[in-house]
Order: structure tokens, then sequence, then C-alpha cells
């Protein structure tokens, strides 16, 4: 099992805790976790990268394993320790403003 | 007894204020969605317990709730046809945040940038729902004016989104241009005698009318002034800041521009200014008595820099005359040390008789008179900056 940690105002517009599991077949990535957090959760579509361009969203950023993987191609395979589910793939909103 | 209830949109929820129709005593119900943006909460005139709203975000996006149940419980009513509307673990479906601009060729010409602050051209980018307007016959019509502008449609209760791309196509949708808030389609006015007519008004490009039920568009700009453009008379440009109709007579108009006051008679053909004796006429808001048509209310703020209210006074300006004639209306609004301002959707009235006012201010206090402006009591106090106001009179 995946382990994605989402920011605040996705759990809540999720109806989700602080981590969600998810299972994803094949090679595990930023766009496989991507998508399978979309099928199971549809009304984050559109919330994390832009519906039509597949970007992520400019407030928001990807790390794992103490590493930002923001500007890492989507397709690149993440560190085996998200895949086996012993780190999770977090999902950060940028602190903007204050 | 009637039942009021007014829906506030503010920088960090929606809020619900509901009182009986003396509109002296009031609950406040919320935040609903805290922490996001709400830019507008409206309900459907065919269907007062039907809410839709637009929550948004900088970091997430743009998402469409509505409620079924007059704002008791909310849900993204995004789904495919035939779908379930919930998840077998009970999570909302859908896609209703999805707004994806059309270009095209079949349905309009294809149109990809727009005027952007030096002149050149820029992407249109979608950033968020300013408006909603529920349609006056069917609950599940509504019609979304979005940032960078734009009229968007659902025929489904919210579950898809599609652009009335008439109007981007038009022809001068590449001389349109930002305001400082932005380029969003902030008003949209549907006529109730003629239903193919529509209005809508867009920072800072004009206001543009269709004949054919959005179809087809062309700005109805003639007789605005705007000094702070290249052609002060020009077609397109102006940055109107809201417009406002009354039901009865859908063919006059009147406007709040980022300076002038002005009305139209004849469906925005043409514009003449009635600012007269305002102590300034730059503003944001602009509404009109349910009773009076000849009745309107504006809030002056000083200059298009400062954005607070002349004097630190906070006053709205009330003419029965249709404009020129303008009369201060202060009793139980702050008149020393206020530095609010009120935005351009932040004011409605509603169709109780006397006529209710009601605005919202950044600063979070939201106003109501029960006299149609001639004494204002805040209904709250401490809300986030509000966004927008409506109201609805339930039998």
């Amino acid at each position: 099992m995946i382990r994605v940690a989402l920011p605040y105002h996705l759990r809540t517009l999720a109806r989700v805790g602080a981590e969600v599991s998810l299972d994803i077949e094949g090679p595990v990535t930023q766009r496989a976790i991507l998508d399978a957090l979309e099928t199971r959760y549809p009304m984050l579509a559109g919330t994390i990268r832009d519906h039509v361009t597949r970007r992520r969203r400019p407030f928001l950023r990807f790390f794992a394993c103490g590493e930002d993987l923001s500007f890492e191609s989507p397709d690149s395979p993440l560190p085996d320790t998200v895949a086996s589910g012993e780190e999770p793939f977090l999902i950060v909103g940028a602190i903007a403003g204050g | 007894m009637s039942k009021v209830r007014v829906l506030a949109g503010t920088r960090k929820g929606a809020f619900i204020l509901t009182s009986d129709g003396k509109r002296e005593k009031w609950s406040v119900d919320g935040p609903h969605f805290g922490g996001w943006e709400i830019y507008h909460v409206k309900g459907s005139p065919v269907d007062p317990n039907r809410l839709y709203a637009s929550q948004t975000s900088a970091w997430f996006g743009q998402i469409i709730q509505r409620s079924d149940d007059g704002g008791r419980t909310w849900f993204q009513p995004g789904t495919k046809p035939g779908e379930p509307t919930r998840t077998p673990e009970g999570m909302p479906m859908g896609e209703s945040n999805k707004f994806v601009y059309d270009t095209s060729p079949g349905t309009g010409r294809p149109l990809t940038t727009h005027q952007w602050y030096d002149g050149s051209q820029h992407p249109w980018e979608f950033k968020r729902v300013w408006h909603l307007e529920p349609s006056l016959t069917d609950p599940d019509t509504v019609y979304a004016g979005v940032e960078d502008a734009a009229l968007f449609r659902t025929t489904d209760g919210g579950k898809t989104w599609r652009e009335l791309a008439g109007l981007r196509g038009h022809g001068t949708g590449p001389q349109w241009s930002p305001g400082a808030g932005g380029m969003g389609l902030h008003t949209i006015l549907l006529d109730e005698r003629n239903r193919d007519r529509m209005y809508v008004a867009i920072s800072a490009a004009g206001v543009f009318r269709s004949d054919d039920a959005g179809k087809a568009w062309r700005p109805v700009n003639r007789g605005l002034v705007s000094q702070y453009i290249p052609d002060p008379n020009a077609e397109v440009g102006h940055c109107v800041h809201h417009v406002a109709m009354h039901r009865s007579r859908p063919e006059v108009l009147f406007m709040q521009k980022h300076w002038d006051v002005t009305r139209s008679d004849n469906g925005g053909e043409s514009w003449r200014e009635i600012s007269g004796n305002l102590p300034t006429d730059f503003g944001f808001v602009i509404d009109v008595h349910a009773h009076e048509p000849e009745t309107v209310y504006v809030v002056p703020i000083k200059s298009d820099s400062e954005h607070y209210p002349p004097e630190g006074k906070l006053r709205v300006y009330r003419s029965r005359a249709g404009g020129n004639e303008w009369e201060a209306l202060t009793k139980g609004l702050p008149q020393r040390d206020c530095y609010v301002n009120v935005l351009r959707d932040a004011m409605a009235v509603d169709s109780l008789d006397p006529c209710g006012v009601y605005f919202g201010t950044t600063g979070g206090q939201v106003y109501a008179s029960a006299d149609a402006g001639d004494s204002w009591a805040p209904i709250v106090r401490d809300l986030p900056g509000v966004l927008s106001v409506e109201v609805q009179v339930l039998k």
C-alpha cells in the first residue's frame, strides 16, 4: 500500500485523515499515485494538478524521504521506501502570505 | 411570517444569516468550508433551498458546492450521468470543479490570448469562479462568471460546466485586460421578460449583451467614458465594477464603473452619467430597490488607490430619482475611523416591504437595513472579509 499525506484543506474536501492508502499496480510514480488518488477521491481532481495540462499546481510541492521531488518527471520511479509504504508520499501546500 | 436568509461569502468560508421578516434578530451559521475563499453563494429563484457556492483557493483551485436543503448540508454535484453521486464509502463523486475553456473550432473561434497589464498578449488562464447566477426557471441551470473572463453554464445542477464560447470569441477578446483584481466576469443579469436576453460585465472590458440566450454577444458600452484608457470612448476596455437592474424594467441598467455611476435606458445601447452630487463616484457595489425601480444604492469609496470611505465615514448613498440626486444614509453606520471597503458583489436587497438592504465589508461586518436604508444595524461584526452578499425571502 502506498501512503499519501494530504494538506489540511484537501483532507477536509475528501473527508479523510492526514494520510490515505492506495493500491497501485505497476511502477510507482508521481503520475500513478495521482491517478490512483483522483480515482479513489474524484473530488480531488483538479486540486493538485491542472485538469487539462496535468501539471502540478504552483503552490503545491511533492516530497518523499526528505527530498523535494516536485521537479522530477511524473513518470520517474519513486524511492523503494515509498513503493513499499515505509515512507509516505507528501503533498505539501506552500506556506505563503505570512 | 416570512423568513430571511442572507448568504455571505468571505475570505475564510461561507456564512448563513437568518431572521424572521422583522429582520431584527439574527442567527449566524458557519463557517462552511472554513479556510477557503467563498467568492459567491446564491440560491435558485425557483427552488430557494437549492444553493450554489463558489469555493476557491490559490493552492487547490476551484470547487463548486451545492446544497439542496438551504445550506444545512453541501456536496460537490459533479458526477457523470447515470452514476451515483456518492462512492460506496459515502464520498461525494465528481468533477464539478472542471472549468475548461472551449477552443474548439466548431463552437467558437479558438481564442487563447488577451491583453496583459503591459500591453502584450497573454494566454487565457482559468483562476476561479467569481459569480454564480442560477436560472430564473430551472434550478439545474446556472451561469458562472469566471476569471480569466468567460461565461460557463451548467444544465445538470453543477455536475458539468460548458463555456458559452461566443462571448470570448465574438472578436474583442484580445483587447480585454485585467483590472487590479484580475480579469473577472463578475456580473450576470438575466432578463425576466425576454428569456433570450442576458448581460455580463467584465473588468476591464465592459458590458456585453446576448439576445439569443448566450450564443452570440456584442459589447454595449457606448457613452461610457474612461479617462484612464488610451481611447476614453473605446468600444471595450472599460473597468465596469458592477451592474444592476430592476426585474420589472430590465431595459434599465445602473452601473458603478471604476469612476462614474451611469445608467442606460435602452438595454446598454447608450449610457449616461448620473454621479450627480456623490462625494466620489468611485465605488464597487450598486443595487436597485425591490419595489421602486428608480431608487438606487451605492457606497462611494475614496479614489482608485485608497479604497476606503471618504473621511472615514461609511455612508450608503440613495437616489430616489434614478441618479444625479443622492442622499447619504448614515444612521447606524460608523461615521468616524472607518476604513473598510464594500466589494462589488457584497450588496443585496430583499423583496419584503419595506425593502431590506444588506451589504458586507472587507472588515467582516454585514449590515442590514429593514427600512430601505433609512437606518442600519450590523447582523454580525467580525467575520472574515466579506466578498459577496445575497439574500433570500422564504415563505
